[in-house]
């Protein structure tokens, strides 16, 4: 980059070519994260549509039962692991920097090894499929006994390969989390106070210092299981003194703290997108904001709520019981905090609005689904039946899933440029909030009935369920297409956008669209007041009409 | 690290930020100390669910030269300490004096650690005691290894005209990792070593 002057070049260099590189450059890393994580939410999605296919019948008739333990198992690691943890990522380094204003993250080359380590792992992972054996086949939690047999022998094998690339990823996210949190701490403009900071950026922060805390037990946990695995140890073998249960609390222990990596950047983008087309500041910032690290502390100490069953002590079940039901409490807040902005706000149900609202009603669905959860009586009830897989996909697809499709049609004009197309929107949004639905829905009667997860096949009797929630499936799956469709035509030939075309406030759109390289380069403008001042007329930055109109000048003559 | 010495205008171009990089590395630090932090807890539990803790002929784990060790080590986190102090006062051979001698106390106690492996009686297979025995130590092996390694660039870089004026962080991280594979090993050989009931 050259000197800067305030109207900087408003392109950044062009040409596809910087996409398939090595970049150092946060806008072209984000990128490479989203669109590598929706190839493998595609991955991911086959499979899925093999298991809705093979449990559209009782029998076991589409896939072999080994083979079915195979593909849930994968897909499972790839939705996490090479989708949804990717995915974030990428908005992270879109968003982070430029909500901030900084010119990039942190630390740049650190952040291009992280990404770059994203392909290589998912590498090692896919290859699993071609080895003798087959992938992986012990669910995506792993759990010994299953996890450390080798009944082939063959050194390399799917479980080897899965706990290789499981500990690559968590090195990956630590190399991640390590720059976002120093980029949040330390390259904030000028005024912008933590307290005034967006709430997007203070999720992220909660997010990325849980990856800090669990994701180092998950590793630990995982070095021991492939030692089980390989080298002859017998850290969790019960006929060699080892303990199985320890590992599923080096499991839990990150697992759960997991679920709000990846929900917290939801109630960010819910906390974001809610007041823009509320045209209402954020009901209760603060507290919102503090929130997310009140679901921190607390979520750091619920993990054996995923082990009632395993053989804890009664006291240890009763305690996380508890902690896990006080949860409730910030989230409720937050909750609250949305529907007070949204309430009696100028509603705007653009795409972006739609695909939040419809989040939010899943995620309060899922809410409730979860407390009952939590309670240790139901719990052992429905643990491992379908009633638990449609839990988490209500919190995993019905919010965290349509929250970040939410966020790419919203900030999709700001990085790429071009608008995205409302009606294909809209369709892509009516048919992923009909088919979750569908989808996820009857999981629940299944589980309350005693549907087991897990199977290929079952009991005539779940027969009406099951065919439902296949249906549902293959609507999720036909979803996808208005939205690839939507992608790539107007990322190719959208209109052209200006510079906020929804009216938001905040950083990032007082940048150009694509914003340049180096975002505000040495021009950061200094914060004056609190994000979301929706309706009051406050300037959120010194100068801003000032900027404002040369963005627009910039604009008229390109 | 802001110091009198004003800093050179453009001299960090796109892709360099070095100011955070001690804050990058202390929260990196805090990350790597969980997964020790686990190691120890699973330790503790396989060792108080055992019921065979000891593998058959063996009867504990001689004390007298992992303490030997052990205060060679803690005495390296002083002449780290030393080596910092030099190089404020900007006297780099005396600080390339005292890091030298970090590192050589570093390779001695890893020198005793692999004599130390070497005559023991069990391996990693050997039960649980075994497996955590050896997992402890090699991990925190591997990171004093590590240490050594990050205070060889370093002592390579003071070489560099100039590079170390108005602060180094690289040294300040260094330093930080070695006293923290310090308190490491303290735990590490309390629970190990005396715990031994
Ligand atoms: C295309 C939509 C999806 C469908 C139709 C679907 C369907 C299913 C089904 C039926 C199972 C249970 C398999 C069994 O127990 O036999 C399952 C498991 C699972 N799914 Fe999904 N899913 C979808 C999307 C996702 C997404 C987006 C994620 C995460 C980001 C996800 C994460 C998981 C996980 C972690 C499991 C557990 C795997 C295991 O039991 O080890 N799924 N999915
Ligand atoms: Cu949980």
């Amino acid at each position: 980059m050259t000197s800067a002057t305030f109207p900087a070049d408003p392109k950044p260099p062009a040409g596809w070519s910087r996409y398939f590189g090595f970049s150092t450059d946060a806008k072209v890393i984000g990128i490479q994260y989203i669109v590598l994580a929706f190839f493998y939410f595609l991955v991911g999605g086959f499979l899925a549509m093999i298991i809705r296919g093979e449990l559209i019948t009782p029998a076991s008739d589409l896939v072999d039962r080994t083979v079915y333990n195979g593909i849930y198992t994968m897909h499972g690691t790839i939705m996490l692991f090479l989708f949804i943890f990717p995915v974030l990522n990428g908005l992270n380094n879109l968003l982070i920097p430029t909500m901030i204003g900084a010119p990039d993250m942190a630390f740049p080359r650190l952040n291009t090894a992280a990404f770059w380590l994203v392909p290589v792992f998912s590498l090692l992972l896919v290859s699993s499929f071609f080895v003798p054996g087959g992938p992986a086949a012990a669910g995506w939690w792993s759990y010994p006994p299953v996890s450390i047999q080798n009944p082939l022998g063959h050194f390399i094998n799917g479980q080897f390969l899965w706990i290789l690339a499981v500990a690559l990823s968590g090195i990956s996210s630590i190399m991640g989390a390590v720059n976002f949190v120093t980029t949040i701490l330390r390259m904030r403009a000028p005024g912008m106070t933590l307290f005034r900071m967006p709430v997007f950026c203070w999720t992220a922060l909660a997010a990325q210092s849980l990856q800090l805390i669990g994701l180092p037990a998950l590793t630990g946990g995982a070095i021991m299981l492939l030692m089980d695995l390989s080298f002859g140890t017998s850290f969790y073998r019960a006929e060699g003194g080892g303990d199985p249960v320890l590992y599923q609390h080096f499991f839990w222990f990150y697992s759960h703290p997991a679920v709000y990596v990846i929900i917290l950047p939801v109630f960010g983008i819910f906390s974001e997108i809610f007041p823009v087309y509320s045209r209402k500041p954020l009901f209760g910032y603060v507290y919102v904001a503090l929130a997310s690290f009140i679901i921190v502390g607390l979520g750091l100490v619920v993990w054996v709520h995923h082990m009632f069953p395993s053989g804890v002590s009664q006291w240890m079940r009763d305690l996380f019981m508890g902690t896990t039901m006080l949860i409730a409490v910030p989230t409720g807040v937050k909750v609250f905090a949305w529907l007070g902005t949204i309430w009696r706000g100028k509603l705007r149900l653009t795409t972006p609005m739609l695909f939040c609202l419809g989040g939010l009603f899943n995620f309060v669905f899922a809410g409730i689904t979860g407390i009952m959860l939590a309670t240790v009586p139901v719990d052992i009830h429905v643990s491992n039946t379908y009633f638990v897989v449609g839990h988490f996909h209500y919190v995993i697809y019905g919010a965290a899933v349509m929250g970040i499709f939410a966020a790419i049609y919203h900030w999709f004009p700001k990085f790429t440029g071009r608008m995205p197309y409302e009606g294909l929107g809209k369709l892509h949004c009516l048919l992923t909030f009909v088919g979750a639905n569908l989808n996820f829905l009857p999981m629940h009667p299944l589980g309350l009935m005693g549907m087991p997860r897990r199977v290929s096949s079952y009991d005539p009797e779940f027969t009406f369920w099951n065919v439902i929630a296949s249906l549902g499936a293959f609507l999720l799956g036909v979803s996808i297409i208005p939205f690839l469709l939507n992608m790539l035509s107007s990322w190719i030939r959208g209109p052209k956008a200006g510079h906020n075309p929804w009216n938001a406030i905040g950083l990032e759109w007082l940048l150009p669209s694509p914003p340049p390289v180096e975002n505000f380069e040495d021009e950061v403008p200094t914060v004056i007041s609190r994000p979301y001042g929706y309706g009051t007329g406050e300037p959120l930055v010194e100068h801003q009409a000032e900027i404002e109109r040369r963005l627009e000048l910039q604009e008229a003559t390109a | 690290m802001t110091s009198a010495i004003p800093t050179p205008a453009p001299a960090h171009g796109h892709g360099e930020h070095p100011k955070h990089n001690l804050t990058g590395f202390i929260i990196f630090l805090c990350s790597e100390s969980v997964i020790f932090l686990a190691f120890f807890s699973g330790y503790a539990i396989l060792k108080t669910s055992a019921l065979n803790w000891l593998p058959a002929g063996v009867d504990g784990l001689e004390w007298r030269t992992p303490l030997l060790n052990t205060v060679v080590l803690l005495s390296s986190s002083g002449a780290i300490v030393v080596a910092e102090h030099f190089k404020a006062k900007e006297k780099l051979w005396l600080f390339r004096a005292f890091w030298l001698l970090t590192m050589a106390m570093g390779a001695y106690f890893l020198y005793g650690q692999a004599v130390e492996w070497s005559g023991l009686k069990f391996g990693f297979t050997s039960g649980t005691f075994g497996g955590t025995f050896y997992l402890l130590t090699g991990f925190h092996g591997l990171h004093v290894a590590t240490g050594i390694l990050l205070m060889g660039i370093m002592l390579i870089k003071s070489f560099i005209p100039g590079n170390y004026e108005g602060g180094e962080q690289g040294v300040q991280a260094t330093s930080l990792f070695w006293h923290f594979v310090d308190v490491i090993w303290v735990v590490l050989f309390l629970l190990l070593y005396v715990w031994q009931a």
